[in-house]
């Protein structure tokens, strides 16, 4: 384990969140509010702890798997306790595990709270929480790669960073240098953030709203400014928020062949079609399930749409209490939390493209019963996928339901009822947000211990990273020197 | 610059490697999934799994703004094909590894009417490295500026030249050649010396003269500086095949011991009659001594297995006093193997990737910089880089002493009017001058960036 660059890397997040500090800071003075010394304090005291662990350059620059793993992981966690940091010194969030959790919620893109009143905070600390969703979205260390070539030498190390903090089962350079392709993934990121921001500005959504709902939207995270999330603003803007979440769920190397004017390749992507099919499938059934509920069909479709673009993409906004929704609708819900969204999108989950190999893989299995000899390979776009994807892919899905059991169980010793447990679980654990029951669109969390906080915070860490990272993290084993 | 290299292989990845380290986009094609699982995240490049000669793998690849394809797989057709194949949809330069001896008659016509940019055989390549340090066997290795008109010459100090303990100023007045001492290698550490810098028993000297000058140098230092007479090359595979024809040209006899006999049949159908083919096992001590190996003036070791060729080169090291050459391919502790006492070595593999960096690297320079030619000398760890001085800067007619010029880097040769200048403080940089600056500092792109 090559400690001193962890050190390194470690120091310039730090700096960097320091940097990311500056913009709620400046809201504050906008909006005239004192709120600004909570910032400044955390900004001198991320780069006064920066520059200690900066000041030495790292002499070995080796970098491999298991240090992209440890250092993501660490680099999450600081990032996560440093950024909590601004909610407990000015009041808004008192409770220091409570203040974590919010700060979790936000840089995981989970998007669940323990506060029960939004509107009361100060605009500040509001746009920090909405920040954190659209760093979080396409990951700090991605962010970080952008700007500054980490490891001299043998840049294509880095690669051994993005694959541990992006979604899904294998990442794959858009071009050639691991620099140049996060510099794309953050361009393409940026501008569609623009684009919504814009959209909401034209359907009369006041700035400051239109801003941290976008910031909200592109993480796919789900902190509002408003205490009924979505509900109050109309339809326009309901549509353009359902149409940027879905945009946000996809794969973003389909936008980045589209703006090379490789369409047959962007639309040859299997997962971009089951993703479509299945948002279409479930808006349809839902739709006709509550179609008694609302005064027409429009407005019926609106909230299914919206409601399913929410939670497929793992964002969590709410134009609607879903939890009043009929069984099959609620049931058709909780299990698009488990699927989550696209490979290399901001979303969470399992991922579409996990899910089609692993009906693939099942297929498989099926036929070698029927013809044990005969020769079958699991293909995905047209093309063979490697036997190590699939079995890290099997391997993701037994983990995550151990971790996924052994959260339910500690959670139920409080005594909610099951389906608060585990909708609480599924929605944190798949960085969605509001769960059903008493985690519902119009509850909060607050309800559960310290302890459950906590494991609900693993949960939303290892969910973002994709559990792996997080496990190496607590592994002895990684962290001896040889 | 956006290159795609076909073909995994030692030169493939070695050829990744260096480029990726100097900046450039890389795109690597090869049929196995797994040999692109294994390189290493050292190489920041793409790979595609794929066949690099199928339009589709060079589309993926994005082939159309690509500049350089160096197609260096294992098949000769298949490397020919892919620029075929490259030529026809975009507009880069091509570069093909052809191995094949069939072919290499008639590498111009291929070069000429299939609009390959560059063909390279291998095992011909090195046999021209063989032969060029068998024309002048006291130099570990010679580079060559100025299309050969001037040399950089690096050789290892040994005590009866009397040199060692001397100042690099004093050697200049004892000596009467014109010669510049721009590089000295000791224990791994590289320096480039002033005049006050004091010489060692066994350090890598590097000297840039001309040719006739260099061999006067190593005259005055006693030290032998005819080509070898005479040359013992045991294995006879495709590289003893050109060189023997080489040294033959020079009026060198030649002896080639080769175990196979169906292999010296064809040896001997294919080389002059002068050639002495022995059949016979190259590791076998009582034939080498009955050839000859105590009068022979040269040894190289060539044959298919490298311990073999170290330890034959190790026997006739203590056993001889001939100039030996020994052929490593495939292993890869090189800096062990550098620090053994067996004469010359040479890698193939280099020598093949070499060239293609060479080529790669005149072409980059010339977009955007005023680098005429680059090498990479001593390990990759200074470069010698030719300027042609076409304008006026403030380098221009100064004596170079008043320069203040950056530290670990010297001018090392100036050649005007087709005359090789070793610089002193007095002289000066002119117009139309073409200038030789050797550094440890990488990156210069215009002679400006000389100065501090």
């Amino acid at each position: 384990m090559n400690y001193s660059i962890i050190r390194y890397i470690i120091g310039l997040i730090l700096n960097m969140e320091a940097a990311f500090m500056a913009l709620p800071m400046v809201t504050a003075f906008l909006y005239k509010e004192s709120q600004w010394w909570c910032f400044a304090g955390t900004m001198v005291i991320c780069v006064a702890i920066g520059i200690l662990l900066t000041r030495k350059k790292p002499t070995n620059k080796v970098f491999y798997v298991r240090e992209g793993f440890v250092t993501v992981a660490l680099s999450w966690v600081v990032l996560s306790c440093a950024g909590a940091v601004p909610f407990v010194i000015s009041g808004a969030i008192p409770d220091p595990v409570d203040a974590l959790f919010e700060t979790v919620s936000g840089f995981t893109t989970t998007g669940a709270s323990i506060l029960p009143a939004v509107e009361d905070l100060p605009k500040s600390i509001l746009f920090w929480r909405s920040f954190t969703h659209w760093v979080g979205g396409m990951g700090v260390l991605v962010f970080l790669l952008t700007l500054l070539p980490l490891v001299g030498g043998g840049k294509g190390h880095h690669m051994n960073l993005m694959a541990a903090e992006s979604p899904g089962p294998s990442v794959s350079r858009l071009v050639p240098k691991v620099q140049s392709t996060a510099q794309i993934l953050y361009s393409i990121y940026f501008a569609i953030t623009l684009l919504e921001i814009v959209f909401l500005l034209i359907g009369g959504m006041p700035p400051f709203e239109a801003i941290t709902h976008a910031l909200g939207t592109a993480g796919t995270g789900g902190f509002g400014v408003k205490n009924d999330s979505l509900a109050g603003y109309s339809p326009y803007l309901q549509n353009v928020v359902t149409i940027f979440m879905i945009l946000f769920g996809v794969n973003f190397s389909v936008y980045f062949l589209l703006l090379r004017k490789r369409f047959s390749q962007a639309f040859r992507s299997e997962e971009i079609r089951v993703y479509f099919a299945v948002i279409l499938l479930s808006i349809a059934v839902i739709t006709l399930d509550i179609r008694h509920m609302y005064d027409s069909v429009g407005t019926s479709v609106r909230h299914a749409a919206f409601q399913v673009g929410s939670i497929i993409t793992t964002t969590g906004y709410a134009t609607t209490d879903f939890n009043l929704w009929p069984q099959l609708s609620r049931t058709i819900l909780v299990l698009l939390m488990f699927m989550g969204a696209c490979a290399g999108s901001t979303g969470g989950g399992i991922k579409v493209s996990r899910i089609i190999m692993m009906v693939k893989t099942f297929r498989r299995e099926m036929r070698l019963l029927i013809h044990p000899r005969s020769v079958q390979k699991v293909a995905m776009d047209g093309k063979a996928v490697d036997t190590a994807v699939i079995r890290n892919t099997s391997a993701f899905l037994i983990t995550y339901i151990m971790i996924f059991v052994v959260s339910v169980l500690i959670l139920s010793f409080e005594g909610h009822d099951l389906v608060t447990n585990f909708t609480a679980v599924a929605a944190t654990f798949n960085n969605i947000g509001p769960g059903l029951e008493l985690v519902g669109p119009t509850q909060n969390y607050a309800l559960f211990s310290g302890v459950s906080k906590l494991v609900l915070i693993f949960d939303m860490l290892a969910g973002r990273l994709e559990i792996f990272p997080m496990l190496v993290l607590f592994s002895p084993k990684a962290w001896k020197k040889f | 610059m956006k290159i795609i290299i076909i073909g995994c292989g030692k030169v493939g990845l070695y050829l990744a490697e260096q480029l990726s380290e100097e900046n450039h986009d890389i795109v690597m094609v090869d049929t196995s999934q797994e040999r692109l699982n294994s390189i290493s995240e050292d190489v920041d490049a793409l790979r595609i799994c794929g066949n690099g000669a199928s339009i589709q793998v060079l589309l993926e690849a994005d082939i159309k703004n690509a500049d350089i394809l160096i197609a260096v797989a294992e098949s000769d057709e298949l490397n020919l094909l892919s620029c075929l194949v490259a030529k026809q949809i975009s507009a880069c330069q091509t570069i093909a590894r052809v191995r094949n001896p069939v072919y290499s008659k008639d590498i111009n016509f291929i070069r000429k009417h299939l609009g390959i940019s560059m063909i390279i055989n291998p095992e011909s390549a090195a046999a021209m490295e063989i032969s060029r340090i068998l024309r002048f066997p006291s130099a570990i290795k010679i580079d060559t500026f100025a299309k050969g008109r001037v040399e950089l010459l690096h050789f290892r100090l040994q005590k009866r030249f009397g040199l060692a303990g001397l100042k690099v100023s004093q050697v200049a007045e004892r000596c009467k050649a014109e010669f510049l001492i721009c590089g000295v290698e000791r224990h791994e550490q590289i320096t480039i010396p002033d005049g006050n810098f004091v010489l060692e028993e066994n350090d890598i000297l590097s000297i840039m003269a001309s040719p006739r000058n260099a061999a006067q140098f190593f005259r005055e230092i006693g030290l032998k500086t005819n080509q070898v007479r005479s040359s013992i090359i045991i294995g006879g595979g495709k590289i003893a095949y050109y060189l023997a024809q080489i040294l033959h040209s020079m009026k060198i006899d030649v002896r080639i011991i080769e175990e196979r006999q169906e292999r010296c049949d064809a040896l001997n159908d294919l080389l002059p009659d002068d050639v002495t083919i022995i059949h016979g096992n190259g590791t076998d001590k009582q034939l080498l001594m009955e050839e000859g190996l105590k009068v022979t003036e040269s040894v190289v070791s060539l044959t298919g297995v490298d311990e073999e060729n170290i330890f034959i080169s190790f026997y006739v090291k203590t056993n001889s006093d001939a100039k030996v050459v020994t052929k490593v391919n495939r292993i890869a502790y090189d800096d062990i193997i550098d620090s053994l006492d067996i004469g010359s070595v040479i890698y193939p593999k280099y020598i093949t990737a070499d060239y293609i960096l060479q080529y790669v690297r005149a072409t980059g320079n010339s977009i955007g910089s005023n680098v005429e030619t680059l090498y990479h000398i001593l390990d990759n760890r200074a470069e010698a880089l030719e300027f042609i001085i076409r304008e006026n800067s403030p380098v221009v007619g100064k004596p170079l002493s008043e320069l203040y010029l950056k530290p670990e880097l010297l001018v090392a040769g100036i050649y005007r009017h087709g005359k090789f200048i070793v610089p002193r403080g007095q002289d000066s940089i002119q117009l139309q001058d073409m200038v030789i600056i050797v550094t440890t500092q990488k990156g210069l792109r215009d002679i400006r960036d000389i100065l501090r």
